[in-house]
């Protein structure tokens, strides 16, 4: 089974457009795992029915006993995250605050803390009109994105794949390079960086490209709306080649993407020329990698 | 008046808004501008001024003393993020794991774990005449942003005089990092696009703000691309949308090669202007 993550650093490169456009072209032969948990837009092309929804429970957060609590303070005085407070008569806990240490709760001299499990948002697993098994997710508002949800997502995605004997995932992976990132790339095979020739595209792609290496999984990389500055897409060639970073295609800067978005449509649905075509053969690009892997 | 620029989705042009923003209103205002995309900052692309300072940002993980632990294992028990474990004879901490929250540390009774600083990113300062930026930048490597958001928040609010305006680029999404960027400001401007992307994660991020209860307005960029649905949204909802900037190819270049927008395509300058007279009405308390 092989582990395809698409990630771009910066956000509004392409990144979900494209990923939905390889879950097209593959169809039941792959399953598509929606890391981008914050904020998850892939099925918005990809039409997906619901076939199975689940809580996510992750983390804790500090319920006071009420009954118990004598409001002396003392959780107060060691929260660090300044979650606790006295007010309206007595000691309460910020949820938003809350950390989940559990430290209040081990001080406590009234056991009057206890730590609850956090219901942190929904996992779901559906079947696209392209024909492929999804699994994708909701973190809750304001929870924590530690990577633990998107382990999730990837974890169910690869027992799915294994049970219909699926060979191939396909992850959209999360802007950044902190948490949910490492989460989404920890196991990959082959990591497609889509990027923009603008001076912040270049620069996420140089700082999640280290992240890439630490991990030392291999990089191709796509530059999209290329046309909108042919020099920094210069600079990013050369970077790809000093790094030894396949370079799989050029998309021009084309309104399609959001035509065919506001369809619905994936772009090798909604355009039937050069765009499309650019698309499907920088999938069959890594599909190729992959079947050679094999060997 | 401190004002969070944030977006659902990443890629709507927060940076671009933020930037020009805050380069804008240091004509007539003291203004800083902070940014708190901590893992991708981008905002001193836009603006290269003179260096003012540069400070290293830690976070306290507790260290392992091995001489004064007698391996009750009550350290790792007490542990919620799998940060202290215990090996046989030895107890291993896991920096990027640890939360900082002092348990392991203050509860052991033999001290054998005392909280170290340890290095998580860069807080650069830069003066581009009149406008003071600072940058919070985490390591690579480093999981999470927001120790760093916080501190880079903490270096702003102490800079001396006040400013008139404070303006924070905020990470993408809705999760914690973004929360610690939209704590405590008095107005935060959601930007976003006219598509079903766009829309989608407006949504999100209204949610957000309803649930922290800040007050929030949006900006709608690339207008004219798309369609009308993010703008019936906002109607619906009772949202002002205090700006529309237009889909220009011009915007996209100028953008790429890290120039400000504002000084080069009217257009948008006179959408500062509007954004301009919002805050400045919002902050004498007239709108809502």
């Amino acid at each position: 089974m092989k582990e395809v993550v698409i990630i771009s650093g910066k956000g509004g490169t392409g990144k979900t457009s494209l990923t939905a456009a390889f879950a097209v072209l593959e169809g039941e032969d792959t399953v598509v795992a929606d890391c981008d948990v914050d904020a998850a837009d892939l099925h918005l092309l990809l039409a997906p029915e619901v076939i199975q929804t689940d809580d996510f429970y992750s983390g804790k957060m500090a319920v006071i006993d009420e009954e118990k609590c004598t409001n002396c303070g003392i959780c107060e005085e060691r929260c660090r995250f300044d979650a606790l407070h006295f007010s309206r008569g007595q000691y309460r806990v910020d949820p938003l605050n809350c950390e989940g240490c559990g430290y209040c709760s081990l001080v406590c001299p009234e056991n009057a803390i206890i730590m609850e499990e956090q219901n942190v948002g929904v996992w779901r697993i559906s079947n696209t009109k392209a024909g492929n098994i999804m699994v994708d997710a909701a973190l809750g508002i304001g929870a924590e994105n530690s990577g633990k949800l998107v382990a999730k997502v990837k974890q169910e995605a690869k027992k799915i794949a294994t049970e219909k004997g699926i060979d191939l995932i396909l992850v959209d992976g999360s802007p950044g390079i902190g948490c949910p990132v490492i989460s989404s790339l920890s196991g990959a095979d082959f990591v497609v960086l889509v990027t923009e020739p603008t001076l912040s595209g270049l620069h996420d792609l140089k700082r999640v490209y280290e992240l890439v290496k630490q991990f030392k999984i291999r990089a191709g990389c796509i530059i999209n709306k290329f046309d909108i500055n042919r020099l920094v897409a210069e600079q990013i060639r050369e970077f790809l080649e000093e790094k030894q970073i396949l370079y799989i295609a050029s998309l021009p800067y084309n309104e399609s993407f959001i035509h065919a978005l506001t369809m619905g449509q994936t772009v090798v649905e909604y355009d039937h020329n050069e765009l499309s075509r650019t698309v499907r053969e920088s999938w069959n690009q890594v599909r190729q990698i992959l079947k050679n892997d094999k060997k | 008046m401190k004002i969070t620029v944030a977006s659902g989705k990443g890629g709507t042009g927060k940076t671009t808004l933020a930037t020009n923003l805050a380069h804008f209103l240091a004509n007539s205002y003291r203004t800083t501008l902070a940014d708190l995309d901590v893992e991708e900052p981008d905002s001193r692309l836009f603006l290269t001024g003179e260096p003012v300072g540069e400070k290293e940002i830690d976070k306290m993980v507790p260290e392992w003393i091995a001489e004064k632990c007698i391996l009750c294992g009550d350290c790792q028990k007490r542990c919620n993020f799998n940060a202290v474990i215990q090996l046989n004879t030895i107890i291993l901490v896991f920096p990027e794991l640890c939360h900082s929250c002092y348990a392991c540390s203050e509860l052991c009774s033999e001290s054998a774990l005392p909280m170290k600083p340890q290095k998580i990113g860069t807080i650069e300062h830069v003066k581009i005449n009149t406008l003071d930026v600072v940058e919070g930048r985490l390591d690579i490597g480093q999981e999470q942003a927001v120790p760093l958001i916080s501190q880079t928040k903490g270096f702003v609010n102490a800079l001396q005089p006040p400013p008139d305006f404070t303006i924070y680029d905020a990470p993408p999404g809705t999760s914690c990092p973004v929360i610690e960027a939209t704590k405590g400001v008095d107005l935060v401007i959601l930007v976003t696009e006219p598509t079903p992307f766009g829309l989608h994660d407006l949504k999100l991020a209204v949610e957000t703000m309803r649930t922290i209860e800040s007050d929030f307005a949006v900006v709608i960029n690339r207008d004219g691309t798309g369609n009308d649905n993010v703008a019936h949204y906002c109607e619906k909802e009772r949202i002002p949308v205090i700006a529309k900037i237009p889909n220009q190819r011009k915007i996209a270049e100028l953008y790429s090669r890290g120039e400000l927008i504002y000084t080069q395509v009217p257009e948008f300058k006179q959408q500062l202007q509007k954004i301009e007279q919002y805050i400045v009405e919002f902050r004498q308390g007239g709108a809502k």
